[in-house]
Order: structure tokens, then C-alpha cells, then sequence
């Protein structure tokens, strides 16, 4: 006869090492006063395109950087060097997402000065899943959704956009051609995170960016404002 | 797919628990929420993967969902969640956005020997 098994209670957090870093990056960066933007999105939704014209145009008055994840490649970081900003990659391999190890390994290895920057913006690998379950440090992380994808994008993924703070649908100069009915994305977006903050815009012709542009710099502003209390 | 390397973190913890114990380890004990955005088949079959040659080849992953809740602004008190699709009270059908319960991804016991 099989005794009965013993058990031993252990309860620990599995991500805890990954909270442990990002809880420790979230603290430099707040030290530093740089403002961190994560982006997720699924491949090609125009992540890469709409960070290339962001960190352009704040580039005019703040101090921006930008760390890219990509699984294999460093073609983003060859685009994103266009907008002349310093720009990192990380390739991640096999792996679909970004850690926060990764992402203070990069910061080493950068040898950047945060104190010397107003902006960090993250691009995490295009995957709509995997990196909802990790915590980056981040203060704002940032959802893409663009209208060639189809309405129903937050319905199929719903914790990455429920785990995000912000969306913007980007693409908008096809919203017409692509028959995209933005009313009813817009309320999937509301039922997957209720009274989520949008934004629509095109990188590409620039509408929508104005938005977007006052709302970071808000968002800083309150930042700084809040650390120095 | 992320669930591999949630698994070999999973193994790696019970490993070192069991090892500062001195026991050999059966069944790990997870508790997992529905919003963890890890899927418990996908995780389930990684886990053997995950034990490859480790001390713990052979042992099993017993997961227990945890269900979501959140806190209805409209009947002020915690409610289930009526679905991932529609984040709200399932009680009521307020939307609700602040999460109570359902992010849970821990190991909570190990069954030994």
C-alpha cells in the first residue's frame, strides 16, 4: 500500500526573478527620471515604422533611446538609426518575447546615460501573447493594432491588450481601403479593458501623431512631476 | 509559445526547494489564473520536456486554474469575472477593470518522497 504523499508548501512566484529585475529597473529608471514606453504588437503592425516617426519627432525636443527585440535580425535597428536617436537590438534567438534581464543586460551593455535621457522606448518581439506575462520595468506599455488586421484582434488576444495601458490603431490612411470598421474595434477594445485610452494614427502621413506627441509629453511632465514630491 | 520556459522555471524552483530539503519531488502543485496568459495544456505538455534529465524526470505538474475575479464598481464588492472578452461584472454586467484575482502563476507545494 502506498502511504500517503507528503507535502510541503512552497508557494513561490515562478516570474518572481523576472519581477525581482524588472521591479529593480522600474527603480532606475524612475531614479534616472526617464519615461519608459514598452511596445507589443503582432508582427507587422507597423511597430517599427511608428517608432522610427515618434522617436523623430520628439527627438526635436527631448532626449530619446530605444531598445528593439527581434528574433533574428537587425534590420529594425538599421531603420531605426534613420531617426538618428541611439538605438540598440536584441536579439533574442528562439525567444518570443522580451525579459527584463534582456533588457538590463542591453542597458549594460549600451553604456547609456539614463539621467541624460527624457524618453526609453522598448519594442518588444511582434507577438501578441508571450509578453503579456512579462514585466519590463516599463511605465506605460503601449498595445498596436493595425486596421489590416481585422476588428477582432482584442477578442482573440484579450490579456495582452488587458495587461496594456494605452492602444493606438495605426495604419489609419487604410482604414477606407481595408473596409475597417474602427466603431467596432473600438468597442472590443473597451470590452477586453474597460475605459482603455485609444489612439488612431498614421505614422506614415503623420495624422493622429500631433495626439499622440502631447499626450507622451503630458505623461512625462506628470512623471517628473510626481518623482520630485 | 513561452510556456517551455515557464516550465524549465518551474523545474529549476522545485529542484531547488527539493534539494534544500533532501527529498525527491513526485508532484509539483501550480496554481494557475486564468489571466496569466500561460496555457495550462500547452504548459502541461512542456512541463515533461522541461524535467528532461533533471532529478525530477517523471514527475507530474497538477495545475489548479485559478478562476478570475474583479471588483465591480457597481455592486462594490468582488464579483466574477464574466469573460476574458467581456471584462465585467458577471453578476451585473458592469465593466470592471480592476483585477482581484486571476494572474496567479506559483508554485504552491511539492508532493515528495
Amino acid at each position: 500500500m502506498n502511504p500517503e504523499p507528503r507535502m510541503v508548501e512552497v508557494r513561490r512566484n515562478v516570474l518572481k526573478q523576472n519581477d525581482v529585475v524588472a521591479r529593480a529597473l522600474r527603480n532606475r529608471f524612475h531614479t534616472a527620471g526617464v519615461f519608459v514606453v514598452s511596445l507589443v504588437s503582432s508582427p507587422g503592425s507597423g511597430k517599427t515604422t511608428f517608432l522610427e516617426k515618434i522617436l523623430t519627432q520628439l527627438r526635436c525636443r527631448y532626449r530619446v533611446a530605444a531598445l528593439v527585440g527581434d528574433l533574428a535580425t537587425e534590420n529594425d535597428a538599421a531603420r531605426l538609426a534613420r531617426s538618428q536617436a541611439p538605438v540598440r537590438q536584441i536579439i533574442t534567438g528562439t525567444l518570443c518575447h522580451l525579459e527584463a534581464a534582456m533588457v538590463q543586460n542591453a542597458l549594460d551593455e549600451a553604456e547609456w546615460n539614463l539621467s541624460a535621457l527624457d524618453f526609453l522606448f522598448i519594442e518588444n518581439v511582434g507577438n501578441l501573447v508571450c509578453p503579456s506575462s512579462y514585466d519590463l520595468g516599463e511605465d506605460l506599455r503601449v498595445v498596436l493594432l493595425s486596421v489590416t488586421e481585422g476588428e477582432d484582434k482584442p477578442l482573440k488576444y484579450p490579456t495582452i491588450f488587458n495587461s496594456s495601458d494605452l492602444a493606438i490603431l495605426t495604419k489609419g490612411d487604410l482604414t477606407a481601403a481595408v473596409e475597417f470598421d474602427t466603431g467596432s474595434a473600438l468597442r472590443n477594445i473597451q470590452a477586453v479593458r474597460p475605459g482603455m485610452q485609444v489612439f488612431q494614427l498614421s505614422a506614415k502621413t503623420g495624422q493622429g501623431m500631433e495626439e499622440l506627441l502631447g499626450f507622451l509629453q503630458q505623461r512625462l511632465v506628470n512623471f517628473r512631476t510626481a518623482a520630485a514630491v | 509559445m513561452h510556456e517551455l520556459s515557464i516550465a524549465m522555471s518551474i523545474v529549476d524552483l522545485a529542484q531547488e526547494e527539493a534539494e534544500q530539503r533532501g527529498v525527491q519531488v513526485n508532484a509539483v502543485h501550480l496554481k494557475l489564473g486564468v489571466l496569466s496568459g500561460v496555457v495550462k495544456e500547452a504548459l502541461l505538455s512542456s512541463y515533461e520536456m522541461a524535467c528532461g534529465d533533471t532529478p525530477l524526470r517523471g514527475s507530474r505538474l497538477i495545475i489548479e486554474e485559478v478562476p478570475a475575479v474583479v471588483f465591480c464598481p457597481n455592486c462594490k464588492a468582488q464579483r466574477p469575472l464574466h469573460s476574458v472578452q467581456f471584462f465585467g461584472c458577471a453578476e451585473c454586467g458592469t465593466p470592471a477593470s480592476e483585477i482581484i484575482q486571476g494572474k496567479e502563476l506559483e508554485v504552491v507545494a511539492l508532493e515528495i518522497q
